[in-house]
């Protein structure tokens, strides 16, 4: 298809990096979820400019565009609409500039969330979001999905580590939102951009904040006998105060997975394992570790350990965050979700979400931010069984009903994407999402850019752009 | 939940209107029809560090509700809880505690159409659909009215004391391990220190300060000055002006100057507005940026 439009990128860009070979679309046709889409050309731009001709090409030829990075989303967000263009960021993977003293620099999107991290730990600094797929996953697409980690928890997840971002609008339009300032003029668009999933540009700079590292850190591993009491001791934590860097919770199935691949020394005996990661000034960080053992003991914890090292704390963690590498010893397929509920209704949701595996004759793992209450139920699975991916897909819609009729929200840290487009009703109401659309609308009128995510199709209540101004309705 | 129905009766789909909380941040517009948000306390479970209220909740209502539980919100006190979230206005000590955008975890607002619209969610954490929280704190209700929210709280330090001296203001920043606030005005730095005592007496020996009694008295403007440019903007500056280092704010005696505007950046604005208000009756002349600031 469109051979010009083809032309016009290898003359903006360079051939080589303009491609329409048959792997190289497939390659990119699809991202760490199960959907797969249809794109056309396949681009690699390096520098801003390069990512405006991109648009204007694609604008000028009416062809949809989605930008992306690493492909490590689980919810199908850079997986392309059919007919697009796909701008591949990967190439743009330069830290620009680094200011000490106040904590920032300026990124291109391809970076690498952990890279930045190492090249940071030489001025005693890390950037605070770390996503399980932190080893592969970029900065831009941290940005588009405002994604989260363990140590969200008491940093809060990456829209609070974006000052200001440079993108390129769907008009092809450079601008430059937020900034090292408390509140850049006008309306917090930065704050909006972060988490909408490329619907609304192509982000092609962003200025970090950067987080000083802790003089001191504790993990500590606690054991239940029940996935209740670990629960349980998630909200006593909180209530009494103790906020920790990070709190996570690991059922007995996927403790034994990754005891089996990682050697991390989990206890394979419990029901229940907390991971609880205190950081900070080193008496808070002794008086919180004292606190957790309390509230731990008062929940019947049958094992309490405290990370002797940083080597072992390393581990510990190494453990949590290869457990979906894991699960691969015990079926080859695997489904993850990722609700949030209220803490208060983890034990509860929990259980519902171990009795609707079973409905399905499924295995269910979970492994989460108990801490946030963002539960990740892994189902597990061989989809060469006859029917299963049926089952898979009907169980997975069960357990976001569940959540959402605890009090819950659909995506804790994944996004909507395609996933979730149409669950998006279960907890919006049309005059909700009707304001989503036009936030999308003023961004996008044509709906170029990653259109087909996030909001369900007729989200526009009414055509307003097509009365006249003035005109009440 | 709280029903916002006579609320959103009240502000209605016709005619311009204006809403009020306890006045102290610009009050209402002039000439228009007045509305005032729910007010009280709906929900506040502090294991869910979250809190439910009506925007026309006071903010000290608020912040006494939180202290009774040993937490606090990243929001500045004073006025109403709407009132500090259409203007975005942070704590002092925003540095440690974070800026007032990350307070709002969810908000019912009512539309420039009248209707009753929600934004975000009841959880503490939530990627579900587009941020449209972050686009209503500071925007002056010009994108529809808060009628309820649910603000994100947080456990309050055990103590927090202030410390003032000569020091270079980054120079103490570079030895101090997160302070609350370091504010500066050209010849004195202060530093709010939160967190254990025992933590807070060493961070405060590290650097030499002596404690004093309370942050300095703040000028009455609050301007946004990039970082890297608070030195000159303190230098340059006529009348008493305190810098908050790691914010990027300077607390001046006169209003900030206009600020330059990307053409496109303005012309986002302009469509915002045209969607979400297209006869902009809701605080007339509030819409960030439109009115107030010179394109380049």
């Amino acid at each position: 298809m469109s051979a010009t439009l083809v032309d016009d990128l290898r003359r903006a860009l360079t051939p080589d990096r303009v491609r329409t070979d048959a792997t190289e679309l497939t390659l990119y046709s699809r991202d760490a979820s199960n959907m797969t889409g249809r794109a056309v050309v396949v681009c690699f731009p390096l520098t801003t400019i390069e990512v405006q001709s991109c648009v204007l090409a694609a604008r000028h030829h009416g062809v949809p565009f989605v930008a992306r990075g690493s492909g490590t989303g689980l919810a199908g967000g850079a997986v392309p609409p059919d007919g697009a263009l796909i701008i591949v960021l990967t190439k743009m993977n330069r830290v620009l500039s680094v200011d000490v003293p106040n904590r920032m620099a300026w990124v291109e999107p391809g970076v690498l969330n952990l890279d930045l991290s190492k090249q940071m730990a030489a001025h005693g600094l890390h950037f605070a979001p770390d996503p399980s797929s932190q080893q592969s996953c970029s900065i831009g697409g941290n940005v588009a999905n405002n994604s989260g980690g363990p140590h969200c928890l008491a940093e809060g997840v990456t829209n609070g580590h974006i000052l200001g971002l440079e993108m390129v609008l769907p008009s092809g339009d450079i601008i430059t939102l937020g900034g090292p300032d408390a509140e850049p003029i006008g309306l917090d668009l930065r704050g909006v951009v972060v988490g909408s999933e490329g619907m609304l540009g192509v982000v092609t700079r962003v200025l970090v904040r950067l987080t000083p590292n802790p003089p001191a850190v504790k993990t500590m591993l606690l054991a239940f006998a029940s996935t209740r009491a670990g629960a349980e001791t998630v909200s006593a934590i909180i209530a009494a105060g103790v906020l920790p860097a990070a709190l996570e919770m690991m059922d007995a199935p996927i403790t034994r997975a990754v005891e089996a691949f990682a050697h991390a020394g989990f206890p394979t005996d419990a029901e229940a394992v907390l991971i609880v990661e205190v950081d900070g000034l080193p008496n808070a960080v002794a008086d919180a570790v004292e606190r957790v053992n309390e509230i731990g003991e008062v929940h019947g914890a049958t094992s309490i350990r405290i990370a002797a090292d940083a080597n072992e704390r390393a581990l510990i963690w190494k453990g949590r965050k290869s457990a979906f590498g894991a699960i691969a010893q015990i079926k080859p397929n695997y489904y993850l979700h990722d609700t949030v509920v209220p803490r208060a209704k983890l034990v509860q949701v929990l259980e519902e979400v171990y009795a609707i595996a079973d409905r399905h004759n499924l295995l269910v793992m979970n492994v989460f931010h108990a801490g946030d209450g963002n539960l990740h139920p892994l189902l597990v699975f061989d989809k060469r069984e006859p029917g299963v991916m049926e089952h898979v897909h009907q169980a997975g819609d069960e357990i976001v009903a569940a959540s959402v009729a605890a009090g819950g929200v659909l995506s804790g840290e994944h996004g909507i994407g395609i996933e979730k487009r149409e669950y998006m009703s279960m907890i919006f109401s049309p005059v909700d999402l009707d304001l989503q659309a036009r936030l999308r609308d003023a961004f996008d009128p044509d709906h170029m850019s990653n259109s087909d995510k996030v909001l369900p199709s007729g989200s526009r209540c009414a055509d307003i752009d097509s009365l006249a101004p003035g005109m009440w309705i | 939940m709280v029903d916002l129905s006579s609320f959103a009766e009240a502000v209605g789909a016709t005619g311009p209107v204006s809403i009020l909380g306890l006045g102290t941040r610009g009050g209402q517009v002039p000439g228009c029809k007045v509305v005032a948000a729910p007010s009280g306390i709906l929900d506040y479970n502090p294991a869910e560090m979250t809190l439910r209220c009506g925007a026309g909740t006071p903010m000290d209502e608020v912040i006494d509700a939180l202290k009774a539980s040993g937490q606090m919100v990243a929001l500045a006190p004073g006025g109403t809880v709407g009132g500090a979230l259409a203007t975005a206005a942070s704590d002092i000590r925003r540095l440690g505690r974070g800026p007032a955008r990350e307070a709002l975890l969810q908000a019912r607002i009512v539309t420039a159409d009248g209707l009753i619209a929600k934004a975000g969610g009841p959880t503490v954490k939530n990627v579900s659909g587009f941020d449209l929280c972050r686009l209503l704190v500071g925007s002056h209700g010009a994108l529809g009215f808060f009628g309820d929210v649910i603000l994100r709280t947080r456990p309050a330090p055990v103590v927090s004391r202030w410390f003032g001296g000569s020091s270079d203001p980054d120079v103490v920043r570079g030895r101090l391990y997160r302070p609350a606030a370091v504010l500066w005005d050209g010849r004195t730095t202060w530093v709010c220190l939160e967190g254990h005592p025992a933590d807070v007496a060493d961070q405060a020996a590290l650097v030499g300060l002596p404690e004093v009694e309370a942050p300095p008295t703040l000028p009455p403007y609050t301007w946004s000055v990039v970082m890297p440019d608070l030195r000159r903007v303190i230098a340059d500056a006529t009348a008493p002006a305190v810098a908050e280092f790691g914010v990027g704010a300077v607390h001046a005696s006169v209003p900030q100057p206009a600020r330059p505007v990307d053409p496109a950046v303005f012309e986002l604005h302009r469509s915002l507005a045209a969607t979400f208000d297209p006869i902009g009756r809701l605080n007339p002349g509030r819409f960030p940026l439109l009115l107030d600031t010179v394109t380049t």
